[in-house]
């Protein structure tokens, strides 16, 4: 195995880097950045696997580029940046991460509206800078026993509910369909559930139908009073209607751990004191980056060994 | 309108005064929830007098007084006080009274305990994630435009999984305790007591506690056997990776202890809404990216404001009324 090519789409953990190294052939896509004709072909036909993240996937072109390759094992859950199409015509294996990064993500989801709602960044910047010797601070917004509406309720959204219900939220919720076995509020439609909510969580996983889901309307739905946490893919809002509701205060306020062009989000959003905005961190512990990575490994692994995959996606 | 203006200075005059010295935070916010057909506020603030020669003037037959942290009620106003029968606070700490004084002249108490108790476990569990999961610090990281330029931000720690040492495990600290077993936390506990019908293990002390916890958060009131109960010794069993969250009283904390081990870097982080000399807070603390800071604040929001007020005035009317109180303190 240790012969094998596998090539890493950009630099993701140093540990995962560490272990590809010590089993397999790793290339690192960055390090031949200056002179890609000439990588593509000194290695592109023994590359077998390919690791990318939600940075930099395996798109259309990347896999057309590399005529042997037998798998994708992404460091992510989502799929959004690795062309699956592609990857189902040619018969290439693809694994994620699902599972091991849900608490992390779930906890950041009610992390950022408690951080909202409860002003916990505005509050420590004001004693930080002194002000508080010279004045008092404003009230806040409750947290417990407002309405939280979840955007897909898969692995995560489902995680999120949980604990919000431990802040006695009602829950309701948002999906492609009803799922069955939950006490949850089902709407089928988006804007209802927006309506009908305080706190809209997004949490599905991206795709063309779910791109922008969060429009004009929907922020209109969710009003002045309303907050929008979004810990799931920044396309998945409409970002210059996000801005300019913030901006207006059409919204009551948001909790954003990604964005439409990381690492650059809206500079407008800088000077606002309803809003906290977070690198995309979801699922940046050390404790979850190394179950991440080890399954990903694991997932290599058992490809070359000729064992079943431990998280295929197809 | 002359005879109304009378009419209301004479029925006015007729209401039982409750004293305020200095107006707590909820009266300052919500003074139209405070007026009542049963009693009248005698506002010592807005006098020039020193308060001494102001109580003894006008606060002669007052029975009840109203007060907060900024106004404490010590044995010395007691004594100026020759007619109280009841002081209430705004607040869920009573450790601003003289409760033997108190006790010894068989004046009641009263607080507002119950109402608090989600807002002060919300924020406890925002603080508590908050440094855990650096969202103060990425925040500033970003706002200060050094996503783009410097890469990743630093990983955090997982709640998940953590053992959390709750001190106190009355109102607050089972809201917190209810909380944290959503994120799989483990919840362990100490309190004067042991709670029989809990199903947190107990630690007879907090050495023990902090020396088996991942993190620790204060939920206990203000004694003096919980004054600087949090100590350098308690703070090191914790450990490098500990995290202590404090919503509770400042003086619970040896706070010079307490800083010099988080710049030393003997304790992982802090998230403190607490301070031993409030609005000060040690500078030391303001250059540390482990350390969330809140102003005091941890009940400040609308619902818990209205519902604080209407405890307080629904004790006072039940006391003119000679009813049962809403909310006494138990003396133990």
């Amino acid at each position: 195995m240790n012969n094998t090519c596998v090539l890493v789409t950009c630099p993701m953990f140093t540990y995962l880097e560490q272990e590809l190294e010590t089993r397999f052939n790793l290339i690192k896509l960055w390090d031949h950045s200056s002179s890609k004709a000439e990588f593509f072909n000194n290695y592109s036909s023994s590359i077998k696997a390919v690791v990318g993240n939600t940075k930099v996937g395996a798109d259309a072109k990347l896999i057309d580029s590399l005529p042997n390759l037998e798998i994708v094992a992404s460091y992510s859950v989502g799929l959004d940046k690795i062309d699956l199409d592609k990857c189902k015509q040619r018969g290439i294996k693809v694994t994620n991460t699902p599972d091991v990064l849900t608490d992390d993500v779930a906890d950041l989801a009610i992390g950022l509206a408690l951080a909202v709602l409860r002003k916990v960044c505005v509050c420590d910047q004001f004693v930080r800078s002194g002000n508080w010797i010279s004045g008092d601070f404003g009230l806040a917004t409750k947290f417990s026993g407002k309405s939280v509406g979840i955007v897909g309720l898969g692995r995560i959204g489902s995680a999120i509910a949980k604990r919000a219900e431990a802040f006695q939220c009602p829950i309701s919720y948002h999906s492609r369909s009803k799922k069955p076995n939950t006490n949850y509020k089902y709407y089928s439609n988006i804007v209802d559930l927006a309506a009908n909510c305080e706190i809209l969580v997004v949490a599905c996983a991206l795709t063309e139908e779910t791109h922008h889901i969060v429009n004009r309307k929907v922020i209109d739905a969710l009003g002045p009073k309303g907050f929008l946490i979004n810990i799931a893919r920044g396309a998945h809002v409409d970002e210059p209607e996000l801005v300019s509701a913030l901006l207006e205060g059409r919204l009551g306020g948001a909790g954003l751990d990604v964005f439409e062009n990381e690492p650059e989000p809206p500079e407008q959003l800088f000077a606002l004191d309803n809003v906290v905005l977070v690198p995309h961190v979801g699922s940046d512990t050390g404790e979850t980056s190394k179950a991440m990575a080890d399954l990903v490994i694991s997932n290599l692994e058992a490809h070359f060994k000729g064992k079943p995959l431990l998280t295929p996606v197809i | 309108m002359e005879n109304h203006q009378e009419r209301s200075d004479h029925r006015s005059q007729d209401l039982p005064q409750v004293l305020v010295i200095k107006p707590p935070p909820v009266l300052t916010l919500f003074e139209d929830k405070f007026i009542s057909s049963k009693f009248q506020l005698l506002k010592a603030w807005e006098s020039t007098l020193p308060l001494d020669q102001f109580l003894t003037n006008y606060a002669g037959s007052v029975r009840a007084v109203l007060c907060s942290g900024a106004s404490p009620i010590t044995a010395d106003i007691i004594r100026l006080l020759p007619s109280l029968q009841l002081v209430i606070t705004a607040s869920a700490g009573v450790n601003h009274i003289d409760l033997t004084e108190c006790r010894r002249l068989g004046i009641a108490v009263t607080n507002a305990a119950g109402v608090f108790s989600d807002d002060g476990a919300d924020a406890a569990v925002g603080l508590l994630i908050d440094v855990l999961r650096k969202v103060s610090a990425a925040d500033r990281y970003v706002r200060n435009g050094l996503w783009p330029v410097k890469g990743d931000y630093a990983l955090g720690s997982k709640l998940g999984g953590k053992r959390v040492g709750v001190v106190g495990l009355g109102g607050f600290g089972s809201a917190v305790a209810k909380r944290l077993e959503a994120f799989g936390c483990t919840v362990l506990y100490n309190s004067r007591t042991q709670k029989p019908s809990v199903p947190y293990p107990f630690y007879s002390t907090v050495l023990e506690l902090a020396a088996d916890s991942d993190s620790l958060i204060i939920c206990c009131g203000l004694t003096a056997e919980t004054r600087h109960m949090i100590n350098r010794e308690v703070l090191l069993a914790l450990g490098k990776q500990g995290v202590i969250v404090n919503i509770a009283r400042g003086a619970i904390i040896n706070e010079k202890e307490m800083v010099e081990c988080l710049v030393r870097g003997e304790i992982g982080g802090a998230g403190l809404d607490v301070f031993e000399n409030e609005p000060n807070v040690p500078e030391e603390l303001f250059g540390l990216d482990n350390v969330v800071l809140s102003p005091h604040r941890v009940v400040f929001t609308p619902e818990s404001f209205v519902a604080a007020s209407e405890l307080v005035v629904g004790n006072l009317e039940a006391f003119f009324s000679n009813k049962p109180l809403l909310s006494p303190v138990i003396y133990e």
